[in-house]
């Protein structure tokens, strides 16, 4: 089947779900079978991805890891012909086959708008949404002279581009302009030959002739819904819907053996990231909680987030931890990251085993020393790139606000970060540094240190990166979808506890007092201390905080909250280190707290300092 | 993972190599299967579409978008030449006529009633494509380029400055672990691939790009030193386009490193024979590394015709096969591998992971990641 459209199928049949994962480098396999009325994640296959010669044929690698997850499970999935059986019978073949896919460097997209802030936000919004790479944004206010936006767009080689401008019945002059040069320019799309440069349209719907007009056969136009139809609502699905067909019918078609890839899936194939966004939203809306996650990879980081229903999604283009890791120290200064460091080392050595780790990007840490160095840069990588997140991540801007008199001391404009700290419930990280961390106390420590959550958060890991095949498998089953989310794919680490307020030396933070099943404790926390107390995976306890004045857990400044919590691996973390957070870099009296909260946190065991 | 391991750069002493010469789009291939070609001869080109430069007629006549067709003076597809009148405006009863000149030439793309813009297309911009590798044309490739084949003695760098560059080769230190400095180079240098020991400073850098060197090749570099010569901090290993007045290869990587011996001996061996560099480095899926290419003359393929081997035949990581080891603390020891235990061991970080020993040549015996290794290979 050439599928753009999910398979009807009965999700009551479905008793083994296979599904992949084609990333740029390794392609990743994962069994999930219905086990006593319930799915469970059983077996874990991967192989190196095939998309480059000497195979160049993506079902290579994807056989590969499926014949590892068959030979682990002890059930045969593919059959003489090399191709994935279904449905199952006995120990033989499965009943569905899913798959997602950001081999050959994912989809990278150029996205253009009249106003940077207004419909170029919105298509960029649409683009990432959607699972891609948005390379760059061109549009009238970009401060760039109409030629060197010419000269961009030849230079830089997207796999489509989405082009919006102007609400409906509004100005047609600026997005036909904008049409007119995209359209000279004649982009040279990445896979060359036959390939016609897929073009969205989804503006002024009254200019669309216009736009066609501006464009000849040279490229593949496609006409959707304006993304901002209004100044205040924007409208993104169909153009998300329009790149995911563009990317299977073109993109994918042309990237080596994609379209045996495409004939055997059960259902579309999606960008990994835009799986990974379907998940995070399903749950959140399942669950009622705002989210977020983040995956920090080699190359880019991407954080996602959904908060009060609405979703957002960001790629770091160059902030990683091994192909992107000297960028990562040339935008977050090496001061700062090694704030993050309670061991002595020479700045001038460090300098260059960064560029041997981005020349050598597989390797991994052997010392304790490369470690907590390694650690300390991801700290910054993942504050830098949840920093772009917030600025990305606002209300509408250009929209009309009515006041009244309540509101005269908060000016809030519009394009405020719809990003809120204080209202995050839960945290989920995800990427190597991450996952493989050697103790899981260092993963939560992380994620605390560069996301600084507020008030009370759940903080989780996945466990093997499993949110991608989830995320298409939400597509076409929901309810195993989810069961496998909460069972197999997150570890839960634990809960933070951590009071907005700055720092004020020596004075009390706040009091607290855990009563539980296996634990009843009292006490108080100074500004700077940090805390953890064990609670374990399957328990729960009651926590009572009482803030001191200028502190606020989220009922108020000085105000007593409650709150109900499940422990984790690493349990209860007390934060009162004050937010926003000001770790200072390059001060020497900063090491006794730095060591202290390694300590604390139980973060490396054996060796606490040299 | 079976394959968890780097698998190394490629020095082959002899190897029967071959570049593919394509154009970025379609064009004319001057040459035909089976012609010898020479490293700086041009096999293949085109033209890309001239560059574009749109003129707001409108505005600059003071008129309505829909009026600028009615108001110009030449039409789609006519050639103009900077100066030459573009539009003039009706003006009022006849008077008051505003009007505009082409301030570069070209060709009118077209002109837009909506938004009273008129494209220019400036004239057609050459692309050609040189063999790189002096051989034979093994394929032509219809309107796209060509498949160069020869055997040369092939080295692969570990990261690179700048694209391709052509020279003799000259040395400037005598052993491998010798740094490269500027006192080393002179001006029998000019337009020469000159090859250092171990790590190049920044002055010597500075001072072959005055003297006109056409590349430098050397075990290592500082980083403050690369950050000084480029004029930023270089964020992800994609490079080739820098424009800094040479090309520059490290073989092995930063800091005060020496040229692997092997490396060193066999561009020895290669002392002033016409070579091709590229500095091109993409460390990324689809990994590129910068390359010195040295086409063989034909006495020495006499001498060592046995010793002829296919490219791209993998090594594979077993006990006994020469390794060096990539990551501190053992950064830059070769050695060969000593047991493959198959089980997890906990390294000093913590974390758990394939191991390897590593009997370095020193006599020493120490246990690495797999991960953390490299292959020797050629």
């Amino acid at each position: 089947m050439n599928s753009t459209t999910v398979k009807q199928l009965d999700p009551d049949q479905l008793n083994v779900i296979l599904a992949t994962d084609c990333g740029s480098t390794t392609t990743k396999a994962i069994l999930i079978e219905k086990i006593n009325g319930e799915y469970r994640q059983t077996y874990r296959g991967e192989a190196p991805t095939t998309v480059e010669e000497p195979a160049a044929d993506v079902t290579v690698g994807v056989v590969n890891a499926v014949t590892e997850v068959g030979e682990l499970a002890g059930r045969k999935l593919i059959d003489e012909n090399g191709e994935i059986i279904r449905p199952a019978k006995g120990n033989t073949g499965c009943d569905i086959y899913i798959s997602t896919s950001s081999a050959g460097g994912g989809l990278q997209m150029m996205v253009a708008g009249v106003v940077r802030e207004m419909s170029a936000a919105s298509a960029k919004r649409a683009a990432l949404g959607a699972g891609a790479i948005v390379m760059d944004t061109i549009c009238s206010n970009d401060k760039r002279l109409p030629h060197e936006q010419i000269q961009r767009i030849r230079e830089l080689r997207p796999d489509m581009i989405l082009l919006a401008g102007g609400t409906d019945g509004g100005t047609q002059k600026h997005v036909v302009e904008l049409a007119e040069l995209i359209a000279p320019a004649k982009p040279q799309p990445r896979f060359g030959g036959t390939y016609k440069m897929p073009i969205i349209y989804a503006g002024n719907q009254e200019a669309t002739e216009f736009v066609e007009a501006a464009f000849d056969d040279d490229v593949k136009l496609s006409t959707v819904a304006n993304v901002r139809p209004i100044l205040e609502r924007e409208n993104l699905a169909p153009a998300r819907d329009a790149i995911h067909d563009l990317f299977l019918e073109h993109v994918m078609a042309h990237a080596p053996g994609y379209n045996k890839l495409i004939s055997w899936a059960d259902a579309p194939i999606m960008p990994t990231p835009g799986a990974v966004g379907n998940i995070l939203q399903t749950i959140a809306e399942q669950e009622g909680i705002n989210a977020l996650g983040v995956d920090i990879g080699g190359a880019t980081t991407d954080v996602f987030s959904v908060f009060d229903g609405t979703f957002n999604r960001t790629v770091s283009a160059n902030l990683g931890m091994s192909y992107s890791i000297s960028n990562v120290c040339a935008s977050a200064t090496l001061p700062m990251i090694l704030r993050w460091v309670h061991l002595d080392m020479d700045p001038r050595e460090l300098q260059n085993h960064i560029k041997n780790k981005m020349i050598r990007p597989t390797t991994i840490p052997q010392s304790r020393e490369a470690l907590v160095f390694e650690q300390a840069v991801a700290r910054e990588a993942l504050r830098l790139a949840y920093i772009q997140h917030k600025e990305f991540a606002t209300t509408l801007k250009g929209v009309q606000q009515q006041r009244t008199v309540g509101d005269t001391f908060s000016q809030n404009t519009s394009g405020q970060s719809i990003v809120d700290n204080m209202k995050l419930n839960l945290l989920v990280g995800s990427g190597g540094v991450l996952s493989h961390a050697p103790n899981m106390n260092q993963t939560a420590a992380m994620l605390i240190d560069a996301f600084e959550p507020e008030g009370m958060t759940v903080l989780a890991k996945d466990s093997i990166f499993m949110m991608p095949h989830l995320g298409v498998l939400a597509q076409v089953h929901p309810q195993a979808a989810l069961q496998v989310f909460e069972r197999d794919c997150l570890i839960y680490l634990g809960t933070c506890f951590a009071p907005r307020g700055l720092y004020r030396s020596g004075k009390t933070c706040f009091k607290y007092h855990i009563s539980g099943n296996s634990l009843n404790q009292s006490g108080e926390l100074l500004c700077g201390e940090m805390k953890r107390i064990p609670l374990g995976f399957e328990e729960w306890a009651k926590v009572i905080v009482e803030p001191k004045r200028g502190y606020d857990f989220g009922a108020g400044a000085g105000k007593r909250k409650e709150f109900k919590v499940r422990g984790g691996t690493v349990g209860l973390i007390l934060d009162a280190r004050g937010r926003p957070l000001m770790v200072p870099a390059g001060e020497n009296n900063h090491l006794a707290e730095l060591t202290s909260w390694v300590q604390e946190l139980d973060l490396f065991p054996e060796n606490h300092s040299k | 993972m079976a394959k968890a391991y780097s698998p190394g750069l490629q020095i082959s002493q002899r190897v029967l190599h071959s570049s593919r010469r394509i154009l970025p789009i379609p064009g004319d291939v001057l040459v035909k299967v089976g012609e010898q070609v020479s490293s700086q001869q041009i096999v293949a080109q085109t033209f890309m579409p001239g560059d574009v430069t749109p003129i707001n007629v409108a505005n600059q006549i003071s008129v309505a978008p829909a009026e600028v067709p009615d108001c110009m003076l030449v039409s789609v597809g006519e050639e103009i030449r900077a100066g030459d009148l573009l539009a003039r405006s009706k003006g009022i009863f006849g008077f008051f006529k505003a009007e505009m000149t082409a301030k570069t030439s070209g060709t009118i793309e077209s002109i837009s009633h909506v938004t009273g813009q008129v494209i220019l297309r400036g004239a057609p911009l050459p692309i050609q494509v040189r063999a790189y590798q002096a051989g034979t044309v093994k394929e032509v490739i219809p309107q796209q380029g060509v498949v160069i084949d020869s055997e040369v003695t092939f080295l692969q760098g570990i990261l690179g400055i700048g694209g391709e560059a052509y020279g003799k080769i000259q040395f400037a230190c005598q052993k491998e672990d010798e740094p490269l400095v500027d006192s080393q180079l002179n001006e029998s240098m000019r337009g020469k691939i000159v090859i250092g020991g171990a790590r190049m400073t920044g002055k010597a850098v500075k001072r072959g790009i005055e003297i006109g060197v056409a590349a430098m090749i050397s075990g290592g570099m500082d980083d403050e030193d690369l950050k000084e010569i480029l004029g930023y901090d270089l964020g992800v290993a994609v490079t080739g386009s820098e424009n800094i007045g040479t090309t520059l290869i490290i073989t092995e990587g930063f800091g005060e490193i020496a040229m692997a011996a092997r490396t060193f001996r066999l561009l020895k061996e290669r002392e002033g024979a016409e070579a091709a560099v590229n500095g091109t480095t993409q460390i990324r899926a689809g990994v590129l590394r910068p390359e010195i290419v040295i086409p063989l003359d034909k006495n020495s393929q006499a001498d060592t015709k046995s010793h002829l081997k296919q490219e791209n035949a993998l090594g594979v990581l077993e006990i006994g096969v020469p390794v060096r080891i990539i990551r501190d603390p053992y950064f830059g020891l070769l050695g060969q591998v000593g047991d493959m235990p198959t089980e997890l061991r906990k390294l000093e970080s913590g974390s758990e992971s394939r191991v390897l020993e590593v009997a370095l040549d020193s006599g020493e015996t120490v246990v690495v990641p797999r991960a953390n290794v490299e292959l020797i290979e050629g």
